[in-house]
């Protein structure tokens, strides 16, 4: 039977649940560069990213979510860097950004084949 | 000098400004009003950055205070006093010529963050119990069992004003991520949470010790407040924020909830200013008479002011703060 179209939806919840989300990819890229739990969120490889100021790719945000378990969409945001590694002469944390974006892409990539 | 300084408030601040009036020829009182001196150092385990057991300090600090046969009266409060006399909560009058103000702070209540739950559900805590806790030996949760998920929240009792507390309390910071730190240690599998407004690591080799605990403790550090907890029905705690450098709410459930109260100021502050003549800062604590030429004086001419009395401090900075305020004191005592 065909569903009726009252021209509304119920939005999906926004929240990250903790609860549910899956920490092993995380977990491994963690344990594969721990330098990038070093973050303070400061944004400068943001600020200073090519991609960034064209598109809508903020690399301390998708790193953020992926630390959190929110993998959706990440890897096809990922494949927006450049991997220029003017991020990784910013940090003030002094983190190889440029190798934690492959080794996300790496990561991610396995998931999905 | 046969001179006679009473020095309120047996805590670090009150035992250092004792130890330095005497070694300078100043005849100092210790009048505590707890059974014992040490103040709030009695209650800590560790000290941040360094990990050195507070008993050491203190210990040291008894011993010295012993060894110099400083007069220290116990279990007595202090009603009211003046540079000249200190009235006491039974009556007696202390004749002296000088004081020095060390009756450190109170730390916040948590049960007033009803939001949080303190006092209500199980295995919400405050640093002071964890304090304790680790200083017994056993930390647990409220059935004995070993937690899996620990969240640490900053600043509760400090930048809110809804509590009425505006100021910040600066060692919170530093003693959520030594705690976070210990907490790891005892239970390497479990997974730490640091939710944060801002991360404020002000001391020597504060930053060095919350990028150690980042990426060699794995602590995760979440930049949100959490709004709300709630048990789950299982005992758990469930707490929501938003992880604000993702711009999306977050919640997760926990097996503890550890909340880093902040030092306010005590209570009695007000009653005691009025009857001294002493300025009290917009957060309750004790004005100096100037922040930078005067910091260890008050708006009174023979009462001074050591530790956290006048502003939230660490206990290397309380320490060095009580030799300054006893030197004050005896270049005032010279001039009188």
């Amino acid at each position: 039977m065909a569903t009726i179209n009252f021209g509304y939806t119920i939005s999906k919840p926004r929240a990250i649940d903790m609860d549910r989300n899956n920490l092993r990819k995380s977990d491994e890229i963690l344990r594969e560069m721990p330098e990038l739990q070093a973050c303070i969120g400061c944004g400068s490889c943001t600020a200073v990213c090519t991609a960034g100021n064209l598109t809508s790719f903020n690399f301390r945000r998708v790193h953020t979510l992926i630390r959190r378990g929110e993998y959706q969409g990440a890897y096809e945001e990922m494949n927006k860097c450049m991997l220029c590694g003017k991020c990784r002469l910013v940090c003030p944390r002094g983190i190889n950004t440029r190798g934690v974006a492959m080794l996300i892409k790496r990561k991610l990539g396995d998931n999905r084949s | 000098m046969n001179k006679r300084v009473i020095v309120i408030g047996g805590g670090a601040a009150g035992m250092q400004a004792a130890l330095r009036l005497k070694e300078s020829g100043v005849e100092p009182t210790i009048v505590e009003r707890e059974a014992e001196t040490g103040g709030k150092l009695r209650d800590w385990y560790v000290l941040f950055p360094s990990f050195t057991p507070a008993a050491d300090v203190l210990g040291e600090l008894r011993r010295r205070v012993a060894e110099r046969h400083i007069e220290v009266m116990t279990s007595t409060g202090v009603k009211s006093f003046t540079s000249r006399e200190v009235t006491l909560d039974d009556g007696r009058r202390l004749a002296c010529d000088a004081v020095v103000l060390a009756t450190g702070f109170t730390l916040f209540d948590a049960s007033l963050k009803e939001e949080y739950g303190y006092g209500l559900y199980d295995n919400v805590f405050t640093s002071a119990d964890i304090e304790r806790m680790l200083s017994r030996g056993r930390v647990a949760k409220a059935d004995g069992s070993r937690p899996r998920r620990i969240a640490l929240l900053h600043c509760v009792g400090s930048r809110d004003e809804k509590v009425c507390q505006q100021h910040c309390s600066r060692v919170c910071c530093i003693t959520g991520v030594k705690q976070a730190m210990e907490l790891k240690k005892l239970f390497p599998e479990a997974d730490v949470f640091n939710f944060y407004m801002d991360i404020r690591m002000f001391g020597p080799g504060y930053e060095e010790m919350y990028r150690e605990a980042q990426q060699k403790y794995n602590i995760h550090f979440v930049r949100g407040r959490i709004s709300e907890a709630s048990p789950t029905i299982d005992g758990r705690v469930q707490i929501k924020a938003e992880d604000t450098l993702t711009g999306r709410p977050l919640r997760m459930s926990v097996d503890m909830l550890v909340l880093l109260v902040g030092m306010r100021a005590n209570d009695d502050n007000a009653a005691l200013a009025e009857g001294a003549g002493l300025r009290r800062a917009p957060s309750g604590f004790i004005a100096p008479r100037n922040l930078f030429l005067g910091n260890v004086e008050s708006d009174a001419a023979g009462i001074f002011l050591a530790g956290t009395v006048s502003a939230p401090k660490n206990i290397g900075e309380t320490l060095n703060e009580a030799t300054a305020a006893a030197d004050a004191a005896v270049e005032y005592l010279k001039r009188s």
